[in-house]
C-alpha cells in the first residue's frame, strides 16, 4: 500500500478563554505504517517549518499504557479502531484522500487548555476522594498475598485495574458521564478483601466528587465500553450502582 | 438514605424503579385488554372490577399516576443535566459506531409516548372519571342495562385516525423498551450471568407487547 494524502480538520484554540474553531490542513506522503500521533508530528514539522504555531496535543508513552493521548477522531474517541489508544492507532485505518476530523475530548468537566489538550484533573480529584486503600507501610508491611482471594474476583479486580484513566469513556458518552472510569476504580477495590474496610466511604465519596465535577448521568448506551481502549466492562457500572446503594442505606 | 435523589446514581435508580413498575403495569393492562378479543363478557367483568374495586381505584391508581409523572419528569431532569455536561458539541460525532439509536433517543421516544398517554387519558380515563366520580354512576351499565365497557371500546376504535395514532404510539413504546428493558436492570445493579438470557426476554417483551396492543386496536377496528 502506497502513501496517503489527507485533509485534516483540526480544532484550534489558543488558550482556555479563546473561542476556538476548526481549521483545515493538508498532509502528504503519510505512510500507512505510521501511528496517528506520528502523522500529527509530520503536520507539526510542516507547520513549524512554515513559521506557524504547531498543533498542541497530549501524549507520553506512545505505547498504550499511560492514558495521556486523547483526541476525538472522525466522531470516535481514539478513532475508528477498537481496543486501542490514539498512539496505537495506525494510519492504515484510513484511505488516501480521506478527510479526518480531529477534536478534543468534549465535556464540561474536561475544559480545553489549548488546541487538542484538555484538563482531565477531574479524574485525579475523583481518585483522591477514595480510590485507594490505607495500609501500614511503617516497617511491618503486610504481604499482599496474606489474605487469600478467589481467582474469579482477583481476575475481575485486575481487569478493572487496567483502566488507564484516558477519559475516552467520558468523551464517547452522549451525557459526558464518567461512570465507566469511576466504576472501574471502585470495582478494583470492592472485589478484594483489602478494599472492604473503606468500601462504604469510598463509593459515596467518589460518586459525590464525580457529580460535583459536572459529569452527566449514565443512560446505559454502552458507548463507553465499546470505545474504551482497555475493554472495561459495563458490569463494573452495575457493581458500582449496587455498592452505592448498599453504602447509602448504611449511612 | 436521605438525599439519594441528589446523586446521579440515586436518580438513575429511581428512574429504573419507576420504569420497572410501568413495565409491570403494562403487562397487567395488556392481560385485561386481550380479553376483549376473546370474550366481551370477560372484558366487561374485568373492566368493571378494575374500575370500581376500592383498592385499585384509591391505592393502585394513585401509585400508577405518580409512577408515570415521576418517570417523565425525571426523564426531563436527566436529559437537561446530561445536556449541560457537554457545552460544546462535536463537529463530527459517530454515535452509531458505539451505541444503538434507541439508547441515544430515549427522550424522543419518551416524548411521543407522553403525547400518546395524554391522548389516551382524554379518550378513556377522563370519560371514566366523569361518569363515575362526577356523574356518580358506579353501575358500569349503559341505558339499556348492559355493561358499557366493551361497547365503548369498540366505538373508540372505529375512526381510522385514532387507530393509526395508537399504532404509532406503540411503535415508539417498542423503541423505548428495546433499550429501556435491559437498561433498567443495569441501573438497579443487575448485570450478571443471567443478563444474556434477559436480553432474549427483553426483545420478546419490547416487541411482543406493543405488537399485541396494535393487534387489539386493529382487531376492534375491523371487527364490529
Ligand atoms: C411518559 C412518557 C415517557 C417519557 C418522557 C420517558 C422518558 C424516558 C427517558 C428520558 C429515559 C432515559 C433516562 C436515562 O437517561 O437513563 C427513560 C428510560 C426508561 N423508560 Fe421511559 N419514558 C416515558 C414512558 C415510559 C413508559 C410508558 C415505559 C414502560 C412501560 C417506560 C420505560 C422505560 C424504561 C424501562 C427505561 C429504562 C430505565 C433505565 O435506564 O434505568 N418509559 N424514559
Ligand atoms: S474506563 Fe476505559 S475509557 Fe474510561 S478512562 Fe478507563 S481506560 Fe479510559
Ligand atoms: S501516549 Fe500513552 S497511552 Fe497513548
Amino acid at each position: 500500500m502506497g502513501s496517503m494524502n489527507l485533509t485534516l480538520k483540526i480544532w484550534r484554540q489558543k488558550n482556555a478563554n479563546d473561542k476556538g474553531k476548526m481549521v483545515d490542513y493538508k498532509v502528504n506522503d503519510i505512510s500507512p505504517d505510521m501511528s496517528f500521533l506520528e502523522m500529527l508530528d509530520v503536520l507539526n514539522e510542516q507547520l513549524i517549518n512554515n513559521g506557524d504555531e504547531p498543533v498542541a496535543f497530549d501524549h507520553d508513552c506512545r505505547e498504550g499504557i499511560c492514558g495521556m493521548c486523547s483526541l476525538y477522531i472522525n466522531g470516535e474517541a481514539h478513532g475508528p479502531d477498537r481496543g486501542v489508544t490514539t498512539c496505537q492507532l495506525h494510519m492504515r485505518m484510513f484511505k488516501d484522500g480521506d478527510t479526518i476530523f480531529i477534536e478534543p475530548f468534549r465535556a464540561k468537566a474536561f475544559p480545553v487548555v489549548k488546541d487538542l489538550i484538555v484538563d482531565r484533573s477531574a479524574f485525579d480529584r475523583i481518585q483522591h476522594s477514595g480510590g485507594f486503600i490505607s495500609v501500614n507501610t511503617s516497617g511491618n508491611t503486610i504481604d499482599a498475598n496474606a489474605i487469600p482471594v478467589n481467582k474469579e474476583d482477583a481476575d475481575k479486580a485486575f481487569e478493572a485495574a487496567t483502566c488507564i484513566g484516558c477519559g475516552a469513556c467520558v468523551a464517547s458518552c452522549k451525557n459526558s458521564s464518567a461512570m465507566l472510569y469511576v466504576s472501574a476504580k471502585v470495582s478494583q477495590f470492592a472485589l478484594l478483601p483489602q478494599g472492604q474496610v473503606e468500601a462504604t466511604d469510598r463509593v459515596l465519596n467518589m460518586v459525590k466528587q464525580m457529580d460535583e465535577e459536572g459529569f452527566g448521568n449514565c443512560t446505559n448506551t454502552g458507548a463507553c465500553e465499546v470505545e474504551c481502549p482497555k475493554g472495561i466492562s459495563l458490569e463494573n457500572i452495575a457493581r458500582m450502582n449496587t455498592e452505592f446503594l448498599k453504602a447509602s442505606l448504611k449511612g | 438514605m436521605s438525599g439519594l435523589l441528589k446523586s446521579s446514581i440515586g436518580r438513575k435508580f429511581a428512574m429504573a424503579l419507576s420504569a420497572l413498575f410501568l413495565m409491570f403495569f403494562l403487562l397487567q393492562h395488556f392481560a385485561i385488554n386481550i380479553l376483549s378479543v376473546f370474550s366481551a363478557d370477560a372484558f366487561n367483568k374485568a373492566s368493571h372490577f378494575m374500575g370500581t374495586f376500592w383498592a385499585v381505584q384509591y391505592l393502585l391508581q394513585p401509585v400508577l399516576i405518580f409512577g408515570v409523572v415521576f418517570h417523565f419528569v425525571m426523564g426531563f431532569v436527566l436529559e437537561i443535566k446530561n445536556k449541560q455536561a457537554r457545552q460544546i458539541s462535536y463537529a463530527k460525532n459517530n454515535g452509531a459506531a458505539n451505541s444503538s439509536w434507541m439508547s441515544r433517543n430515549m427522550i424522543y421516544s419518551g416524548l411521543f409516548i407522553l403525547i400518546f398517554i395524554v391522548i389516551h387519558f382524554i379518550d378513556f380515563w377522563i370519560p371514566e372519571l366523569n361518569v363515575k366520580y362526577i356523574g356518580g354512576d358506579m353501575s358500569g351499565l349503559n341505558p339499556e342495562g348492559n355493561f358499557r365497557y366493551y361497547h365503548e371500546l369498540q366505538e373508540k376504535f372505529e375512526p381510522m385516525w385514532r387507530v393509526a395514532l395508537y399504532c404509532i404510539g406503540f411503535v415508539f413504546l417498542a423503541l423505548h423498551l428495546l433499550h429501556g428493558f435491559n437498561s433498567a436492570f443495569q441501573s438497579v445493579g443487575a448485570n450478571n450471568k443471567y443478563t444474556k438470557g434477559l436480553k432474549g426476554i427483553s426483545k420478546v417483551y419490547a416487541i411482543g407487547l406493543p405488537l399485541g396492543f396494535i393487534f387489539i386496536a386493529l382487531f376492534h377496528h375491523f371487527n364490529h
